[in-house]
């Protein structure tokens, strides 16, 4: 008899929340919203704590939950509502309800002033609801629930400010894209059905563990779709597209849904589907290669952006690209490491940033800002550690998760391009974000200090946020700094806990091999890690160079490689392919071939052709038509009679 | 009360037009007694799902049979299965909701308007029920009549051109199906659905072109009805011009419900033989339906050629023929009235305070009417299929369970989520979002009042219940529903590799986690 956990209970904290402020928020004053936004996400937060002491006190994991009725039972098929508790929720749960806690109570100072301050916390309460969803989901089917969920809430959230073009735009770009990425993970249920008939985690895994001999195949396939689903969720190519537009967003939306959680999902579900990706090489090694290419592609972008908040969106689709990499060489333990220091460190970039925008009255504009360190120093200092953190600096939490990550690649055979590729991209993201570090907060001012007062954010001049702001930033400040204490390798003298912990998940069903490392592989993994450290500290000496010691070496860069500077700065032209390859050739073969050929020329042209011969045939009986469509009901009745008389007779004769 | 209920359910609509009409035009005399003739009529349908036997596999419940005409042998036999009994309970609901959203709208005529749409009520009751197939022609003959009258009276510009067309349409198959129907009692003897179906199963071989041609006969008169691509010309104009509460109820549920009752059920053979061409139909009526939806201006279109889409989900699902997608396909004949009703509501309530269906000249309509834009989103994520809410339920069913017999074909539907997606966020782009065009700007028309919350709330609420309790309803529909697919079809054509597919089947009711 294991102890009921109410896991059941964990979602719906928030969505109380959401129904509460959906409902009656707009009536509420902001305090009462504010304390309902924040309560339940706590409790939330409070019940994971107590699952954690649970589980510290020796409770059994894997454990599951299930509700009596089921959500859908046909013959043949059923799926039911059902949670599942492994240390892979376990973590996710706490990056989840603790990084969306501290988020929520951010956004109390971020968005004190702007109208619909109530339906903005309805909509990142429903987002808590259907994440945990995900998370905490023990089949795909359910798990797709908080996924398309998830995915609504985005696209609400993206287009939060709708009377802006660029918003509306932006959302409902975020939502197609991620459907197109949805029909690859709905194929793959159906595939999944077909052949195991069910869509349980335990049962599927169960099945394919049980049967050795099932290698590649429609296995390979169905990884493949679940690809194409993850690569829409977690904006890798070829479905990257949405993130950088999500921007539209508040800031801390784009924290905590296009930074910390959400996108992060198409990782949690590679982790989660390890024993089908295990059965594929051919799937881990397109995974591995969609993440190196991501990772790498998105970081060339980000190092010319401008805009503040879509560097940051780049250099997560990048990040992103790194805990796609680990999930492909079979390291599920790094990527998931990366996705929870990943969560502390860029949640605080963005959250930074927004402080940043706040307090410059909403100018996102890089080149407008400069010499930032002094008037907002806690946003410095937080924003430091988090620009430390995401460049690998030692012994910043990034450091660890990024360098586990490369040095598994390397150890992979037949991986050494992508851990090449994987090391550049550190180097790109090093100098990237220095970068936006020097613009920022070095060098002299060029905003307009008096323009900055009258933005909608604040009343008075450049100020440091209030303290509902500067306490997220503290807390993520500090976990960007220790958080990577979590994955301290044995390398170094650590003791790779979270490795560890996440063992009985990725190892129990598997292929196991448990390798002990020797001394010689210690000796690697400490070279390794001087390496990526000299390649990071490289970056900063670059950025430093071209943004803080000799501001013009940045022009002449630019000029002298206009080659490769036009295609970067127009992001390779890649919405404007897909514009002109996929959706205008969809609208023109809907509005030409169907609307024209098919409808008017067939469909329309039927319609005429049997009105004619219809009121052809009544005008050769004129006097018994009076034009309105009652007699014609007369006559049906009339010749309805007539043919039930004649067939009578005629069966009679049979 | 329980032999006689379905006969009270259906004539007394009709027993409400003859009170209607001769009510005093004055006042809202008219509307307020339809409204409370149809809320106590849907009061009374409760007691089917409520007093239903949900362990009774075969045959039909609440069943009455007595002898009508004795030469020809014509019966009044009525009753109800898992699929009827919900189809009943779903016109009932439906019919208060249409009250009240023509409360306002209607002006002119209101005592015939109200005396047809209860016309039409029991013209649906009569075809969800009859089991005999005099009856049931009678019915559906009499469903064709009051849509007509009405899309003619009371269309938006040019009426009497759609309910032409919409009667023709219906018209000229309905003969056919007529001459089947007696080509079949000649062979027979019997108009009772239950001997027919019996005489089917033992049916000799002989005759056999005229079986087929009279399944033909049947097929083309309930395709055109639901309507099938490419049988879907009447569709555009007839939602074009009919008034919310007859767009309402004019496509799907009637021809689709007799596909599955009299189409598949009678000549469960012949309609495996067209399955695959009606499987590619409905694949491809998804995709055109939801690639003509992108490129419309005037939103009734874009609900004409939506429904298109939607309806032919459900025409994939029937003719897959597996348990989960014929299951899938009842259900989501409930899921798509429910919400496509929805979707007309709002569009009228658009209508009412705009004047116009023209995308163009809307815009940034949420900031001014932030009610009637939630509603709006609502309704629109679960025709989308939003999982969690009803229609996701239905198009998981049948798509995963038509990929099982006909993997190509569903696979390409599945990319109508992809579509539908598109052009239904796109019109809420541009009708709810960005900055008020000039010709919302200058109005400034109320929010969605009481009543017209009335109507919609209910819609909602079964939107959210369907999706996450969907077992409730698919309990009725799953005893009675895959029974109907033809025996040979296998349950899944594929090879289940790994797993020997006996065991966790028979596990999966109640166990397994």
């Amino acid at each position: 008899m294991t102890p009921s956990l109410y896991l059941w209970l964990l979602p719906l904290f928030p969505l109380a929340g959401f129904a509460i402020n959906g409902i009656l928020g707009r009536r509420l004053p902001k305090a009462a919203v504010s304390a309902v936004a924040l309560l339940f996400p706590a409790a939330a937060f409070v019940q994971v704590l107590w699952i954690v002491a649970r589980a510290h006190q020796g409770l059994a994991l894997p454990y599951l939950e299930r509700f009596a009725t089921p959500w859908i039972a046909v013959t043949g098929f059923h799926a039911n509502f059902s949670f599942l508790l492994d240390q892979l929720t376990l973590v996710m749960l706490l990056v989840v309800t603790g990084v969306g806690l501290v988020i929520h109570l951010y956004s109390v100072g971020y968005m004190a002033a702007e109208d619909g301050y109530w339906r903005f916390f309805s909509y990142m309460n429903l987002f808590l609801f259907f994440m945990l969803t995900l998370v905490l989901a023990a089949n795909f089917l359910l798990m797709f629930v908080g996924w398309e969920g998830v995915g609504l809430v985005s696209y609400l959230l993206i287009g939060f400010y709708y009377t802006k073009d660029s918003a509306a735009n932006a959302g409902k770009k975020a939502f197609i894209v991620n459907r197109i990425g949805d029909f690859g993970f709905l194929l793959a249920m159906f595939l999944l059905i077909a052949h195991f008939g069910t869509l349980s985690f335990r049962e599927v895994f169960a099945n394919i563990s049980a049967h050795p001999d099932l290698q590649g195949g429609f296995l390979t396939a169905i990884a493949l779709l679940l690809l194409l689903g993850a690569t829409g969720k977690s904006a890798q190519i070829p479905l990257y597209v949405w993130l950088p537009d999500a921007m539209e967003g508040p800031t801390p939306v784009s924290a905590l849904i296009h930074a910390a959680t959400m996108v992060t999902a198409g990782v949690y579900m590679l982790a989660r589907a390890h024993v089908l990706f295990g059965r594929s090489p051919l799937a881990l090694a397109i995974v591995a290669i969609i993440g190196a290419a991501t990772a790498f592609f998105a970081a060339t972008i980000g190092v010319l952006q401008t805009d503040i908040k879509r560097v940051l969106a780049y250099s997560t689709i990048s990040q992103l690209g790194y805990m796609f990499l680990a999930c492909g060489v079979a390291a599920y333990s790094m990527g998931i490491f990366h996705l929870v220091t990943h969560a502390f460190f860029k949640a605080l970039l963005f959250l930074a940033a927004g402080s940043v925008i706040h307090a410059l009255g909403g100018e996102q504009d890089m080149r407008k800002m400069g010499g930032l360190r002094k008037k907002l120093p806690v946003t410095f200092w937080t924003m430091t550690a988090a620009v430390f953190a995401i460049s690998g600096l030692f012994p910043f939490a990034g450091f660890f998760s990024k360098d586990a990550i490369l040095a598994a690649t390397f150890e992979t055979p037949g991986e050494k391009i992508l851990w090449a590729v994987g090391l550049v991209t550190a180097g790109l993201t090093s100098f990237y974000m220095f970068r936006l570090w020097y613009m920022t907060f070095f060098g002299s001012p060029r905003y307009d200090e008096s323009s900055a007062g009258h933005g909608e954010h604040g009343p008075h001049g450049v100020h440091e946020s209030p303290w509902a702001m500067l306490l997220p930033l503290v807390i993520l400040g500090i976990l960007s700094l220790a958080g990577g204490w979590i994955g301290w390798p044995a390398a170094l003298g650590g003791h790779d806990w979270i490795a560890h912990f996440l063992d009985p998940v990725f190892t129990s069903a598997s292929n196991a091999q448990l390798v002990v490392p020797s001394a010689a592989d210690f000796r690697l993994e400490r070279i390794l890690a001087g390496v990526s450290m000299l390649v990071a500290l490289f970056g900063w000496w670059l950025a430093d160079l071209m943004y803080r010691r000799k501001p013009q070496l940045a022009d002449s860069a630019e000029q002298k490689t206009r080659p490769l500077y036009t295609p970067i700065w127009n992001k390779y032209w890649v919405d404007e392919m897909y514009g002109a390859v996929i959706v205008r050739p969809i609208l023109a073969l809907s509005r030409n071939l169907l609307g024209r050929g098919v409808e008017t020329g067939i469909i329309d042209g039927a319609n005429t052709a049997m009105t004619a011969t219809a009121s052809g045939a009544s005008s050769g009986i004129r006097r018994m038509q009076s034009g309105n469509i009652r007699s014609y009901a007369g006559w049906l009745a009339a010749g309805a009679a007539a043919v039930l008389i004649v067939a009578l007779y005629l069966s009679h004769s049979f | 009360m329980n032999a006689s209920i379905l006969t009270w359910l259906t004539f007394l609509p009709a027993a409400g037009a003859v009170v209607v009409l001769l009510l005093p035009r004055r006042g809202r005399a008219p509307q307020v007694f339809s409204l409370l003739l149809t809320l106590f009529l849907f009061v009374m349908a409760l007691h089917l799902p409520a007093h239903f036997n949900y362990q009774q596999q075969q045959g039909f419940q609440f069943e009455m049979n007595i002898p009508w005409i004795s030469n020809p042998a014509i019966q009044y036999h009525v009753g109800v299965d898992g699929l009827s009994m919900w189809l009943v309970v779903l016109v009932s609901f439906l019919a208060p909701l249409g009250v009240l959203i023509s409360w306002r709208v209607i002006q002119d005529r209101t005592c015939e308007f109200y005396a047809l749409l209860l016309l039409q009520q029991t013209a649906m009751y009569g075809v969800f029920i009859a089991l005999d197939l005099i009856l049931y022609y009678a019915f559906w003959e009499l469903s064709i009549v009051p849509l007509a009258l009405l899309i003619g009276m009371y269309g938006r510009k040019n009426g009497r051109g759609a309910a032409i067309k919409f009667f023709l349409y219906a018209f000229i198959p309905s003969a056919l199906l007529l001459v089947g129907m007696l080509w079949l009692y000649g062979q027979t003897g019997t108009f009772d659905l239950v001997q027919l179906q019996q005489q089917m199963f033992g049916w000799n071989g002989a005759h056999a072109t005229g079986l087929w041609l009279t399944s033909l006969a049947f097929l083309l008169a309930f395709a055109v009805k639901v309507p099938v691509f490419p049988l879907h010309g009447w569709l555009r104009d007839g939602i074009g011009e009919a008034p919310t509460a007859v767009a309402m109820i004019l496509a799907g549920k009637l021809g689709l419900y007799s596909l599955l009752r009299w189409h598949v059920g009678l000549f469960p053979t012949q309609a495996a033989h067209v399955a695959p061409l009606m499987v590619a139909l409905g694949a491809i009526g998804i995709l055109y339906g939801a690639l003509m939806a992108l490129v419309q201006t005037d939103l009734k279109r874009l609900a004409a050629y939506a429904t298109l889409s939607a309806v032919s989900f459900i025409v994939l699902g029937i003719y897959a023929f597996t348990a989960a997608s014929m299951d899938g396909a009842a259900y989501q004949i409930l899921n798509e009235s429910v919400s496509a009703s929805a979707f007309f509501m709002l569009l009228g309530i658009l209508y009412e305070r705009y004047g116009t269906y023209d995308m163009g000249r809307l815009g940034g309509i949420a900031t001014k009417l932030p009610g009637l834009a939630t509603l709006f989103v609502i309704t629109a994520l679960s025709l989308i299929g939003l999982p969690s809410l009803n229609v996701f339920v239905g198009e998981f069913l049948i798509l995963s369970g038509s990929f099982l017999a006909h993997p190509r074909a569903a696979a390409a539907a599945t990319l109508g989520v992809i579509l539908s997606a598109s052009y239904m966020l796109w019109m809420v782009q541009r009708v709810f979002y960005g900055k008020p065009s000039t010709g919302v700007a200058a109005l400034s028309p109320a929010d969605v009042n009481w009543r017209e919350r009335a109507a919609v709330w209910p819609t909602i609420a079964l939107m959210i219940a369907m999706g996450v309790a969907s077992v409730f309803w698919m309990h009725a529909i799953d005893l009675t529903v895959p029974a109907l697919a033809p025996a040979k079809i296998p349950v899944a054509a594929y090879a289940t590799v790994a797993s020997p597919p006996a065991a966790p089947q028979a596990a999966t009711r109640g166990m397994a986690q």
